[in-house]
């Protein structure tokens, strides 16, 4: 496929957060792979500035380097591109318990103004209205990776004051949380979204915007988040897409 | 040693209403053959067990077979929800199912206790969430080394384990690699199981990831070509995605499930009839 010209490219919301999530990724990280964005986001992260990091996913697959992105984590092409596979017991027990992940990307339904995790029920755990698909490996990947990458899409039902349900733990309520849990990892440093970046107050853990995509304006973030947020004085503008991103982006669709 | 026999027979002989059974699978390998027979025979009250249950576990749910499920993720991934579950747990339709939910880490512990005979396992995990509060088998020991708080899960005392592996030799043994999941510890930690081949070959030949289960640890085997579709056995099939991605369509709504069920899975005598029942598009490995 040829390279777009950068004067005349554009792109959705959704890759232009797929190439900021990927952008996150240094390489050589160790990194437990989420399913949905974050699989597509790690993996444009290796196909560009990050060729050597390693992408492990909860089915077993350690080192997968997939030519595009599978709809589940287990699909066969994950299992015949890793370098290792391993049964489900060891992967959490083995590899991510024992510390030796870097960085857990994950996905989300509802996060909140601390960076906790609800993929489990929207209402009441007894009677919900919506019943979502569960935990999965997020709470241990929340508890023992280094630290945490959260991407979704940016709503008031997504973004919220306080989640329903807290599957996976990220600053609890505030600073001190995690330690007084005794929570390995770090937990969630950074949530990119299709308006941009939020990363947590250095003082208070709760999550602030730092960071823009061009053209997003301060309104537009509070409008479309569930608390009030704070918007940095001066947010950093994140550049847009190169070609070299999204032609490895496509590409994977090109390859399905 | 392990039996050669029909699915059919497998299921009479070894699902009784009332059991605990796993049919497990990873996305990979996943008995769908054996649940279509389970749903076949009409098995009631089952309590069903699985990492992540997908559209089989969906079918089991919608047509009354099952009253209580143990599981860490509920969905069809990359494709949409599993309508027939939640239909279950939001409406209690078409009966109420009775939840028990877990994180990945702790199911896998909970299968790699069973297959140990252990009667509880240990990790560093649901610390600060609410799968605690709601779930009544997550309990905290204190590491009597080291005195870290650990969380202690028990084994899932499975009656039967039901699984797919890619080959068995004359004698019964069994071979399967790949995404080899929670495969071996579902088979090691059920009192009965129930392994489906696609062939049974003369000897077996090494593989990445390789793992054999010897004939005196396996109850029955049924050998059933492209038993796990739509999921699929690394070496013979691809994931048929287009499958997963219809079946949105015909969960959403409980009488077109029902329609779909009387069709292709009640109204057909075997997976070798469900296969033919199908129409041709559903079998792609589309984006697999």
């Amino acid at each position: 496929m040829p390279e777009p010209s950068t004067t005349e490219l554009t792109w959705t919301s959704d890759e232009m957060m797929a190439v900021a999530a990927a952008r996150e990724l240094s390489d050589g990280t160790v990194c437990f792979v989420g399913i949905g964005l974050p699989s597509t986001a790690a993996n444009l992260a290796r196909a560009t500035h990050a060729r050597q990091a390693v992408l492990i996913y909860e089915s077993g697959c350690i080192g997968a380097k997939p030519d595009h992105i599978p709809p589940s984590i287990g699909d066969g092409v994950l299992s015949r591109s890793a370098d290792a596979v391993v049964a489900v017991p060891e992967i959490f027990s083995y590899w991510l318990q024992a510390g030796r992940i870097d960085v857990g990307f994950l996905g989300a339904a509802q996060v909140d103004r601390w960076g906790n995790i609800n993929t489990t029920v929207v209402g009441e755990y007894v009677s919900p209205s919506v019943r979502l698909p569960g935990a999965g490996g997020a709470p241990e990947i929340a508890t023992s990776c280094q630290r945490v990458i959260i991407t979704l899409r940016h709503n008031p039902r997504a973004l919220v004051e306080k989640v329903d349900f807290v599957t996976s733990v990220g600053h609890g309520d505030g600073t001190g949380t995690r330690q007084r849990l005794g929570l390995p990892g770090a937990g969630p440093q950074v949530i990119i979204t299709d308006l941009g970046i939020l990363t947590p107050d250095p003082q208070t853990c709760e999550f602030t915007m730092t960071a823009l995509f061009e053209g997003v304006t301060r309104d537009t973030v509070m409008e479309r988040t569930g608390w009030e947020i704070r918007v940095a004085a001066e947010p950093a503008l994140i550049g847009p897409p190169t070609a070299a991103e999204l032609t490895a982006l496509r590409k994977f669709d090109a390859n399905k | 040693m392990a039996e050669f026999t029909s699915l059919a027979s497998a299921v009479g002989q070894h699902v009784h209403d009332g059991d605990r059974v796993a049919l497990e699978g990873f996305t990979h390998l996943i008995p769908f053959a054996a649940g279509h027979e389970i749903i076949r025979q009409g098995r009631r009250e089952l309590t069903l067990v699985r990492m992540t249950p997908d559209i089989i576990y969906d079918q089991l749910i919608g047509m009354g077979c099952a009253s209580r499920m143990i599981f860490s993720w509920a969905g069809n991934p990359g494709a949409g929800s599993l309508h027939r579950f939640r239909d279950a747990v939001e409406n209690a339709r078409p009966h109420a199912l009775e939840i028990e939910e877990h994180s990945h880490a702790g199911m896998a512990t909970r299968y790699a206790t069973s297959a140990s005979g252990l009667p509880f396992g240990i990790l560093r995990g649901y610390t600060g969430t609410d799968l605690a509060t709601v779930t009544n088998n997550i309990a905290w020991v204190e590491c009597p080394f080291t005195g870290e708080r650990l969380a202690a899960v028990p084994a899932l005392d499975l009656d039967v384990g039901i699984i797919c592996a890619q080959q068995a030799d004359r004698e019964g043994n069994v071979m399967l690699w790949g995404i080899t999941g929670v495969q071996k510890e579902t088979v090691l930690g059920a009192r009965r199981s129930i392994v489906l081949v696609e062939e049974v070959v003369d000897s077996f030949s090494p593989h990445v990831n390789g793992v054999v289960l010897p004939s005196w640890v396996v109850d029955a085997i049924a050998v059933v070509p492209s038993g796990p579709f739509p999921s699929y056995a690394q070496g013979y099939s691809e994931r048929a995605n287009a499958f997963y991605a219809h079946w949105e369509s015909v969960s959403r709504d409980e009488e077109v499930f029902r329609t779909w069920m009387k069709e292709h899975v009640l109204g057909t005598g075997d997976h070798e009839q469900f296969l033919a029942s199908l129409d041709p598009s559903l079998r792609e490995a589309t984006n697999a």
